[in-house]
């Protein structure tokens, strides 16, 4: 197969497993638009955790800057999604460069220790700011124009769906070809060696203030969807309980690679919507035990395990 | 005004003995072993459930569930360490982030299933409950507990780390694994009993500050921030900074909460950014003595 083959196989992924979940869960569109937000800050995290190979707890401050910069435009300035889903991604954005300017010299345990501050920071003001975010009573009430002034947003959430799943295939290919580009590339590098990368004359700090503020943009994005199709933006939205989860989600599919971002969401919201109504307390220790056989058992996640199954297959079959 | 000087001090010196309890072992765990434990909390936790059980469930005096709150958390420490934690220690921290977070979502159900969600009293002996007249105020007897167990634990601490075989041993463990094995050094053996005395150290901390902060399975979850932040703020590593660190923190989450309830938690983060972004090493940084 030539890389241009590849490409398009790989940039084909991504409509027909939407297409393929449509069909399988035709009732279930609105939890399919979920699916897709949240792999869609999963894939965002992967920026920091697995590109950049530092530990967060704060992912979820880009996310509900997203999520309530949205909700307040769409309730006071203008309910057109597209400009509010811009808005998001600037409000995440904003978030993540100015704390970027406090993270980026950090790392290791103080970084983690920073991300959880920030995040608990905004948690609080945003709580107590009951005028303007209704506290912990969150936002509701959001209600959006028609998408391209064309498409009305339906009670089943099937626009919501393909919304959301459109604006995660864009995002996918951008990011595809930022990873492959000298941008993702240097990004990588600092990851395994930032001594050698500033003895070679490059700009660490700079290059992953840069990176964490296009991840906070891509998370920004997906809080502003989340608000635009959900209508309520509440609290959780930036609790670091929803950046634990999205960590566990990454990691179970395979940090590092986009593609194990996007198959740990699914996997993680499918497991979930159909075994946390039975038990919550159960689930917690089900998370728990996965997240501990995959560190020890499965580190590169879901995907990773499959590709070396693939693999040997592969080379085991007459070729 | 003096007087809520005065209470400020000591509730917020009683807060940050029972957070220095707590995390000394991180310190010792995070600075010195180089490995970052989230799960610690947990220690303190499964110390608050012994105690509990062992003066409603057996009878014991307060003396002996403190012993038994110290021998559950080290013993499960223990096992802990020699059946998961030692295969991590030379993998990368993202790793040991996640392990150690899987293992504290473990632990919180694992305590829901068998003490349900509601908060565990731990009770006290007759001779520290009611009030203490101090002269200029009256302070419930039971803060006097995290007070002389915190300093026992410091002055113990030290005692151990400078004076036995064993604090000889590990300091030369961490400064250098490889000369110390080969002089003939049980590495890993060390290794193991340090995590166990940090655990147990983190277990008499949850019994003696279950009054601060209550024995509940989300315990380790909720306070998971508290006790990291004595770490990262006083200087993995160093055994003084974290006990500085601790009643800084503790003093000022205190003074917070008296003043302006609304904004306690926003000062303590505030202040752990704050000293974070400006040393990111901590206030202290350990020097290669400890």
């Amino acid at each position: 197969m030539t890389n241009l083959h590849r490409s398009i196989g790989a940039a084909a992924v991504i409509p027909l497993a939407a297409v393929a979940l449509a069909l399988i869960f035709p009732n279930q569109q609105a939890f399919l638009a979920q699916i897709a937000i949240t792999a869609l800050v999963v894939l965002s995290l992967d920026l920091v955790v697995g590109f950049a190979g530092l530990a967060t707890l704060g992912h979820a401050a880009m996310y509900g800057a997203g999520a309530y910069g949205a909700a307040l435009y769409a309730l006071h300035v203008w309910a057109e999604p597209l400009t509010g889903l811009i808005v998001g991604g600037l409000a995440g954005a904003t978030i993540a460069f100015l704390s970027a300017l406090m993270l980026m010299r950090a790392h290791g345990l103080t970084f983690l220790m920073m991300t959880v501050a920030i995040t608990q920071i905004l948690y609080e003001i945003v709580n107590k700011s009951r005028a303007v975010t209704g506290g912990d009573d969150g936002l509701y009430g959001i209600v959006m124009q028609p998408l391209l002034g064309v498409f009305e947003f339906d009670f089943y959430g099937r626009l919501a769906f393909w919304y959301a799943a459109v604006v995660l295939w864009l995002v996918f290919l951008l990011l595809r070809h930022i990873v492959a580009s000298p941008f993702g590339l240097t990004a990588r590098a600092v990851r395994d060696d930032g001594d050698r990368v500033a003895t070679l004359g490059g700009n660490i700090f700079g290059h992953r203030v840069a990176l964490y503020t296009l991840s906070g943009a891509i998370a920004g994005l997906a809080g502003a969807l989340s608000a635009q199709t959900v209508q309520v933006v509440g609290l959780h939205s930036l609790s670091v309980t929803f950046s634990a989860d999205i960590l566990v989600m990454l990691v179970m599919g395979g940090a590092g690679r986009l593609w194990g971002g996007l198959l740990g969401a699914l996997v993680f919201m499918m497991i979930h919507h159909y075994a946390a109504e039975i038990d919550p307390v159960r689930w917690m220790l089900f998370v728990g035990a996965i997240l501990v056989v995959i560190v020890l058992f499965l580190p590169k996640g879901l995907f990773g395990g499959l590709e070396a199954l693939v693999n040997r297959l592969r080379g085991r079959a007459p070729a | 005004m003096y007087s809520l000087i005065a209470s400020i001090l000591i509730d917020g010196i009683a807060y940050g003995l029972v957070l220095f309890m707590v995390s000394v072992g991180l310190t010792v765990t995070l600075g010195l072993m180089r490995f970052v434990n989230l799960a610690h909390g947990t220690f303190a936790m499964i110390g608050g459930y012994a105690a509990a059980t062992a003066i409603t469930a057996l009878g014991l005096p307060y003396g002996l569930a403190l012993i038994c709150a110290a021998l559950a958390a080290g013993a499960i420490a223990y096992g802990l360490e020699i059946a998961l934690i030692r295969r991590l220690y030379h993998r990368p921290e993202l790793d040991q982030v996640l392990l150690t977070i899987g293992l504290v979502f473990m632990g919180i159900a694992l305590s829901g299933m068998m003490f349900g969600n509601s908060l565990v009293p731990v009770r006290l002996p007759e001779f520290l409950r009611g009030a203490t007249d101090l002269g200029f105020r009256q302070v419930p007897t039971q803060r006097f507990v995290p007070l002389v167990m915190g300093l026992a634990t410091l002055i113990g601490i030290w005692l151990l780390f400078e004076r036995t075989r064993f604090g000889i041993r590990l300091r030369a463990t961490v400064d250098n694994p490889r000369a110390a094995g080969e002089l003939g050094i049980n590495t890993r053996r060390i290794y193991a009993a340090a995590f166990a005395i940090g655990a147990a150290l983190a277990g008499l901390g949850g019994v003696a500050g279950a009054e601060l902060l209550p024995v509940e399975p989300y315990y380790p979850l909720k306070y998971l921030v508290l006790f990291l932040a004595v770490v990262a703020v006083g200087g993995p590593g160093n055994m003084l900074g974290s006990f500085v660190a601790a009643l800084l923190l503790g003093i000022v989450e205190t003074a917070g909460k008296y003043l302006a309830p609304d904004f306690a938690t926003i000062a303590l983060y505030a202040l752990m950014l704050l000293v974070l972004s400006w040393r990111p090493e901590g206030l202290f940084r350990r020097t290669s003595k400890t």
